[in-house]
């Protein structure tokens, strides 16, 4: 549990990738969220298709708005999704 | 008063709400968001809205805030509705109190347009050519925007 994150999918990405919530090992490479996003792009398939396609993928840390530099620690929540539609 | 909630809102209720914990406000602007019969070329029976449980308060918080850093408010009221709503049913309302209308009707369309851009909800429609996620308005992130001009 030590060095694990939180990983969640929102909305059309939740459904592209079939998975909405998955616990990762936060292993040595792995401390921005341009990190996780190259690392989930290495999964083949859907994944590979949304992390490095063409449509804007917005992403979270701790439930703040997030950037690419943005550092990963141990335990936090990342969410990834598409750009919002409320109101 | 910040809500994220699936069931309706009374207007009145949160209207006479607002205007008792407002006090001696001068002013109270409420706007009320609906959910279109038609769409650009179909019609929509319903929509799904998805939220972040945990960061949509924490992002409307941040929003009413800001709106208060910028106008003197006496109070505000967002309750924004997630879950499966019809066509012509409310989605979100927005209120605003404040001594003058000026700061009472700028808020309101600030949190509005903030809301639309910054807050994570999620729309999925349903119509007669079956299901589909909303996409963000260029028209929508303009009016945001906007507001950084100033």
């Amino acid at each position: 549990m030590s060095d694990q994150i939180v990983v969640l999918y929102f909305a059309s990405l939740r459904e592209q990738l079939g998975c909405e919530r998955e616990d990762l090992e936060l292993t040595g490479g792995l401390r921005t969220v341009a990190d996780i996003r190259k690392y989930l792009a290495q999964r083949k398939g859907s994944w590979q298709a949304v992390f490095d396609g063409s449509a804007t993928i917005l992403s979270a840390v701790n439930q703040q708005m997030a950037k690419g530099e943005t550092p990963i620690r141990a335990g936090d929540e990342i969410a990834f999704f598409p750009p919002v539609t409320g109101g | 008063m910040i809500r994220v909630q699936s069931e309706d809102f009374s207007v009145e209720s949160v209207y006479e709400e607002l205007r008792q914990r407002a006090g001696d406000c001068g002013a109270l602007v409420s706007f009320v968001g609906l959910v279109r019969e038609f769409g650009e070329d179909d019609s929509i029976q319903s929509m799904t809205l998805e939220h972040y449980p945990g960061m949509t308060e924490k992002a409307l918080v941040g929003i009413a805030e800001q709106a208060g850093e910028r106008w003197t408010l006496s109070g505000t009221t967002i309750i924004h509705r997630v879950g499966t709503l019809y066509a012509g049913e409310q989605i979100v309302i927005v209120a605003t109190a404040s001594r003058h209308r000026r700061d009472a009707f700028e808020a309101a369309e600030f949190i509005m347009d903030y809301l639309k851009t910054d807050a994570p909800f999620w729309k999925k429609e349903h119509t007669s050519d079956g299901d589909r996620w909303v996409e963000q308005r260029h028209s929508d992130v303009h009016s945001s925007k906007r507001w950084q001009k100033r």
